[in-house]
């Protein structure tokens, strides 16, 4: 969406726009934009295509989901696409470790916006039972925004319908004419999530700064010692 | 020679092993004469050699399991061990070696020579307890990155959010306030690095490793196209879930694979022995999340043979073992279902046989979610027998507002799907598959793995009896109530992908024959006692000592090596995983073929990330 066309879109939320005649016939329309953004957010709600990326156990519960009984397609989530470019939504659905969250961030910057995380079961949302291990990140939302949280271990089929309601209605809530609600509606593009990188422990590059003082004050410790 | 006849005719086979290896290499061997442990102890530097005639003259030709324990403050120079569980595949126990190294200059040599299978789990010991093998081919972190910092199994190496060295940690509400490990990291997220560490100018390892491993370029003298190098994985749908592979690839074809793992490492065995042994049940549960109730039952089995150890043992009730071995089949017909919907993923039929096999599913997990509350994650076995009774009734306790409501008898479930709907279902299966033109042409003859290749790299399960090789643990060491159940070994001889497609259908047909003469049994056993430990006591007192407590699961022989020090928490806790080890012999598998058929050969081994990686 160019500049312009985003000044369009944001203008129409203002009052003293005119709803036209011919919609206006039809149904009683305050602001033209409100109704864009129910039309816009109804096609958006109902065909968010889920990216497959099946961590751990959570991703079993995910394809039972997705299968006979369960039946995501109902919700307009068709297929599990495998490329990220053509997924709106990040199922992470399982146990998320240092070495994963490299190429998960990876993923998280190619999927084309608007796009949604939605952190499936307790080791997506925490770590879970193996928080205390040295090789599991304690949650997802430590590294990347994640909308949705679907507890469990692993969640329900049932659950994971329910986390898929929830995104629903954040979707609705979502306005075009509102810059500040999300990145994709702002007048700049929405910025990449730096790439961690495996050191002698995971290196989160937006703590660079809180590394090089921790082993400035270690050297400087050392060199008067 | 007079003297070795008579020690045969009166001691086991195995004994008479041990007298013949002490009589070989006199002083390079003793036995580990420690209250409770079994095998012998090998001098290092003869290690190969004993191996060799282990292998080659007394007949042990399969290396079950290799694993390195640190004792620390538990033996004298706080030694690291390895130790190899090697067992003969006419059955009967295992041969178990050690060999023991001092912790700071670690190194023992390599057996793989010896056992290619040993190749994955001296990648392990070296990258999780730090042990360098001499004449290892590929001596390189597997489940961690390169570059990582530490030896993280090693008893004095503590992770970030280490609280306490055992649980139950004794407070978790110093003075009255909660508190959480994130905020006494600087860092506040799990990670900590070496005090010398520099940032500015680092160059991260972990990928260049790989890729110096399979050189791009041209051979100018014999070679007509570029090799290129593909990175599969670990996000790609063939890939069952985190797995990754490094193929070297001519043209279309393999000429070189690297299987990358560890990307769903989760410290299986760290959390496992600072645990109580009771808690290292759930955590079992999420090792091969389709089959968690096999994984108990292993695991079970493990801390059952070291309760033996001590004086007053209750062995599980037949009700008990008459649940377990229902639960264990059941959950065999469910993985190799799912298994066969998979492979049809990984052949092209994107989902849809796939759908199949989960309606099946589903219906098991009733059952399962029926009894132990849930449906994967049943936590449901414990050390002398069972958490719960079979219920009375099946409930719709998953069934949606729209769904059918469902209330069955147990039995009456129970039957219909045991005599009726599985086969049925197997059948179905078979109908509409076996002759299938698509299925035939694209897996028989490929992916071979002749039968002295799987013995040598230590296949397990179907892979292993695909290729001619006989070998079930339920019947080379019977466990449970096998020994009084009727059941043929399922056996084909091919060893491709077809062969490991039929073997699995199969193994459900005699799992069907199992689980009709277990119902009986259930029935005359219904009202007895399902637990045999007394009052109700979950954890007991478990004895010091070592077991290998070994079952037979859907994927392949699965191993719990557990060390106890009389202590509540296991002092050692290892998982000789099915799908990690069955993964050695992947490359071999897959050279010469075309790069689609690695999908399908992967497929065919059936592999699952949480026991790969653990």
């Amino acid at each position: 969406m160019t500049n312009s066309d985003g000044d369009f879109l944001h203008e129409l939320h203002h009052p003293d726009v005119p709803v036209p005649e011919a919609v206006r016939s039809v149904v009683t329309v305050t602001s033209f934009g409100k109704l864009m953004d129910a039309i816009y957010n109804w096609g958006r709600r109902n065909s968010v295509w889920p990216m497959f990326l099946g961590l751990a156990c959570c991703a079993i519960e995910m394809i039972a989901t997705a299968s006979s009984r369960f039946d995501q397609a109902r919700f307009g989530m068709e297929l599990l696409r495998a490329s990220p470019r053509q997924a709106d939504l990040m199922i992470a659905s399982g146990t998320v470790t240092k070495k994963m969250i490299v190429p998960i961030v990876r993923l998280y910057n190619q999927m084309s916006e608007p796009k949604y995380v939605l952190a499936m079961g307790a080791c997506a949302i925490g770590g879970g039972p193996f928080k205390e291990g040295y090789s599991v990140v304690s949650g997802l939302d430590k590294y990347i925004p994640v909308d949705i949280y679907v507890p469990g271990c692993p969640p329900t089929p049932q659950a994971l319908l329910y986390g898929f309601l929830m995104l629903h209605k954040k979707i609705d809530g979502q306005s075009l004419g509102n810059r500040n609600s999300v990145p994709w509606y702002s007048r700049t593009p929405g910025e990449d999530v730096p790439v961690p990188v495996l050191g002698p422990d995971i290196i989160d590059p937006r703590q660079a700064y809180l590394l090089r003082r921790a082993t400035t004050t270690a050297s400087e410790a050392h060199a008067s010692a | 020679m007079t003297e070795y006849v008579q020690i045969a005719e009166t001691v086991t086979p195995l004994q008479g092993a041990i007298h013949r290896l002490e009589a070989q290499f006199a002083g390079a061997v003793r036995r580990d004469d420690r209250e409770g442990f079994s095998g012998v102890i090998v001098d290092s530097g003869r290690l190969v050699e004993v191996a060799t005639f282990a292998r080659d003259t007394l007949g042990f030709s399969y290396l079950s399991s290799a694993t390195a324990v640190d004792y620390l403050g538990k033996a004298e120079g706080d030694p690291l061990e390895m130790v190899y569980h090697t067992y003969n595949l006419q059955g009967g126990p295992a041969l178990v070696l050690k060999a023991r190294t001092p912790r700071s200059e670690a190194t023992l040599p390599s057996l793989v020579g010896v056992w290619p299978g040993a190749n994955f789990q001296e990648r392990e010991a070296w990258d999780l307890m730090g042990i360098r093998f001499e004449g290892h081919p590929n001596l390189t972190r597997i489940l961690m990155w390169e570059g990582f910092n530490g030896h993280p199994l090693r008893k004095d190496w503590h992770e970030a959010y280490y609280e306490e060295d055992t649980k139950p940690f004794d407070s978790r509400w110093p003075e009255g306030r909660v508190s959480r490990a994130e905020e006494h990291n600087p860092y506040g997220r799990n990670v900590k690095y070496p005090a010398d560490f520099a940032l500015d100018g680092y160059e991260s390892l972990a990928e260049k490793a790989l890729y110096d491993a399979a050189p791009m370029g041209v051979h100018v003298t014999d070679m007509a196209t570029d090799r290129v190098v593909v990175s599969m994985g670990p996000q790609h749908p063939s890939t069952h879930g985190v797995f990754r592979m490094i193929a070297t690839l001519d043209g279309e074809t393999i000429v070189g694979l690297e299987p990358v793992m560890g990307y769903l490492h989760r410290n299986h065995d760290k959390i496992g022995e600072r645990n109580t042994f009771l808690h290292n049940m759930p955590f079992t549960d999420r090792l091969d999340y389709f089959c968690s109730m096999s994984n108990n039952h292993g695991y079970a089995l493990a801390v059952e043979q070291l309760m033996a150890l001590g004086k007053r043992y209750e062995p599980p009730t037949y009700r008990a073992e008459a649940i377990r071995v229902l639960m264990v089949e059941l959950t065999r017909i469910l993985n190799h279902l799912v298994a066969i919907g998979f492979l049809l993923n990984d052949l092209g039929a994107y989902f849809t046989p796939l759908m199949y096999a989960i309606i099946e599913r589903e219906l098991i997990l009733d059952f399962f979610e029926a009894t132990s509350g849930s449906r994967m994650m049943c936590n449901y076995m414990r050390f002398g027998g069972v958490a719960y009774d079979l219920p009375q009734r099946i409930e719709g306790t998953a069934a949606l507002v729209n769904d059918r409501v469902r209330d069955f008898d147990t039995m009456h479930y129970l039957r219909d799907l045991i005599n009726d709907r599985l086969p049925r279902a197997i059948d179905q299966t078979n109908d509409l598959l076996t002759t299938n033109e698509i299925i035939t042409n694209r897996c028989i003859g490929v992916g071979v793995l002749t039968r002295e290749d799987a013995i040598a790299c230590s296949a397990a399960g179907p892979v292993l009896r695909a290729s001619g090789v006989p070998y079930d643990v339920r019947r080379a060491e019977p466990y449970s109530i096998y020994p009084d159940l009727e059941f043929d070994v399922a056996v084909r001889y091919h060893g491709d992908i077809y062969d490991r497609y039929l073997i699995r259908l199969d193994e459900m047909r005699q799992s069907i024959r199992i689980l009709k003469q277990i119902l009986p049994i259930l029935e005359e056993t219904k009202g007895q006692p399902f637990f045999a430990g007394r009052g109700g006591q979950y954890n007991p007192r478990i004895p010091a000592g070592e077991a290998y407590g070994r079952a037979e699961n859907p994927k392949g022989e699965l191993g719990y090596y557990v060390v106890s020090d009389g202590g509540q928490n296991p002092w050692r806790y290892h998982v000789r995983a099915p799908s990690f080890i069955n993964l050695t012999a992947l490359e071999q598998m897959c050279k010469g073929h075309k790069v689609a058929d690695v999908v399908a050969i992967l497929g065919s081994i059936d592999i699952v990330l949480g026991e790969v990686d653990r």
